[in-house]
């Protein structure tokens, strides 16, 4: 039966290059995925035939811009199945997502003493702006733990819900490190139970399964475009609506407003109210395709591929005694993190990607995970929908060339 | 493959001067968070000229390379030869292209020498910019 990634793989043109003398095999997807081809064609025939600035000007291309950029929004909300369009704001990126709830709801709402949970799994982006209110308002940053296999600790952070108030808390979906996904689902409902709001970072969630907002419940969810196949430069923000209308503005500026006066102004209602100044129209336009490119493969076949590469790529690579892959088996997503030592993954990588085998070396942002694990850094290789079975025999035999090549 | 010469190879496998001294001047230690590469340095002068190097460390070939490299060329220094020391005299020591994804790993000898040797004269730590941005 042929793979899946046999007919998506020509669909992304940056994969038929060599890297010297070898194909390039590309493995880090986590960071960014690459782009099909129909993604990048609706952006250049954005710019080619559409481009004006949305929600501006009396013209004919205004006017189609103005439609592009909101049916895009249309598509985020089937997608994630927000109950409104107006839960669905556009930003550059997860962390942005983050940023914004934390500079507004939190501004507004964390006083000091208030407790904010986060997990060890998280990334720097959703540990940094929680910081950064612990010290400009007090808020009280408390971690659930991980276990020894790296997976989250749950009754550490179910005690912590329960005798803690916490009032909101962010956890990862999906651990940009170790792939690991956490009950999320369970977490948010827990955290409602004892009176607190859920944020959920979904960036390593977002490639690899189909998202409900509703039926998971979550007040905030963040991901972003350029890990799903589509454009660098946007995000998205899926906020209950509630809680957006409640919230103060983030940027301000143009379109954010209801009326400006000389001392004074009203901001307009979400999402328009968090959308100040010229938005990115034409990568939201990239964003739309590549929505219809994932919705067109269907999640169900997505999935059954990814499951069985990484079920490969678990049982490959455990067959180099070398590897000592870090984190549980169970419940991976996306990503494998692993190390080789005495080989420092730094070199390891470096190896690796002369040879064509693209993957990531160091922290991933992850500091906190890392130093939990006892591990100063990683190499992580993770997959995409274009990703086969030969990806990963190359991948492994490089990897087991580059060991040898640093301990020999 | 260029970046992992031989020398580099070697010197990482094979580090000279490695290990404490037991009558050093001034020790010090750097660390680059971002990929957890360390250093820890001795040095021993006498009448302002370096005359051992003891170091130990954990991190990359390309750090690891460069430390044991540059503890070579230390010895026999004045500390202030070494003070006016700039990137490119460890960049051509190590003989390899040093990209700008690696030139912490290949400069941070130098910086915890310059730190070491500051700190012996009762100078204030110098930063990461200050060791990278001296060049020719």
């Amino acid at each position: 039966m042929p793979q899946i990634s046999d007919e998506i793989r020509p669909q992304f043109p940056i994969l038929s290059q060599n890297i010297g003398e070898n194909p390039l095999i590309y493995l880090d997807n986590a960071a960014t995925a690459q782009k099909p081809k129909c993604v990048i064609d609706a952006i250049s025939e954005f710019y080619e035939k559409d481009n004006a600035n949305a929600h501006r000007g009396m013209h004919p291309l205004a006017e189609r811009a103005t439609k592009v950029y909101e049916a895009a929004r249309d598509s985020v909300q089937g997608f994630i199945n927000a109950h409104s369009r107006r839960e669905i704001v556009f930003t550059r990126n997860t962390t942005e997502s983050i940023n914004l709830v934390a500079r507004t709801w939190g501004e507004e709402n964390l006083k000091k003493g208030d407790t904010v949970l986060l997990s060890l799994l998280e990334h720097h982006s959703d540990i940094v702006p929680w910081l950064q209110l612990k010290e400009r308002k007090g808020a009280n940053v408390r971690w659930a733990g991980v276990k020894k296999d790296g997976s989250l600790d749950m009754d550490e952070a179910e005690k912590i819900i329960r005798e803690e108030s916490v009032k909101l808390m962010c956890i990862t979906c999906v651990s940009n490190v170790l792939g690991t996904r956490t009950d999320f689902e369970s977490l948010t409902k827990l955290v409602h139970e004892h009176g607190g709001i859920a944020l959920l970072d979904a960036a390593q969630l977002a490639p690899h399964s189909q998202i409900d907002v509703q039926k998971i419940g979550c007040d905030f969810l963040a991901f972003s475009a350029h890990k799903i196949y589509g454009p660098l430069g946007i995000g998205v923000l899926y906020g209950k609506e509630e809680l957006l209308k409640n919230m103060p503005p983030y940027l301000g500026g143009g379109m954010m407003i209801e009326e400006v006066s000389e001392d004074c102004f009203t901001a307009t209602d979400p999402p328009e109210k968090f959308e100040a100044g010229t938005q990115p129209i034409a990568e939201a336009r990239g964003l739309h395709a590549t929505i219809d490119f994932i919705e067109e493969i269907g999640w169900e076949r997505i999935q059954r591929h990814e499951s069985e590469l990484m079920d490969y790529a678990l049982r490959k690579l455990s067959e180099l005694k070398f590897v000592k892959i870090l984190g549980p088996n169970e419940n991976r997503l996306g990503c494998i993190a692993l190390v080789t030592e005495p080989v420092h993954p730094h070199d390891l990588t470096e190896y690796c990607g002369r040879k064509g085998v693209c993957m990531r070396a160091g922290l991933h942002c992850a500091q906190p995970l890392h130093k939990a694990l006892g591990f100063n850094a990683s190499t992580r290789m993770s997959f995409g929908i274009y990703n086969t079975k030969e990806d990963i025999d190359r991948a492994c035999n490089v990897i087991k060339e580059a060991y040898k090549f640093f301990t020999d | 493959m260029d970046l992992y010469a031989e020398n580099i190879l070697e010197h990482s496998k094979n580090p000279r001067n490695a290990g404490d001294l037991t009558d050093s001047t001034v020790s010090h230690d750097e660390e680059n968070i971002a990929c957890g590469d360390k250093i820890h340095l001795e040095i021993k002068t006498d009448d302002g000229v370096i005359s051992k190097v003891g170091w130990s460390g954990t991190g990359c070939a390309i750090s690891q390379a460069s430390m044991s490299i540059l503890s070579e060329e230390l010895i026999g220094k004045s500390e202030d030869e070494v003070l006016a020391m700039k990137k490119e005299d460890v960049y051509e020591m190590l003989g390899v292209p040093i990209g700008p994804r690696r030139f912490k790993c290949a400069l941070m000898s130098l910086h915890c020498a310059k730190n070491a040797l500051r700190k012996a004269k009762g100078l204030e730590k110098q930063s990461w910019l200050e060791t990278v941005s001296l060049s020719e």
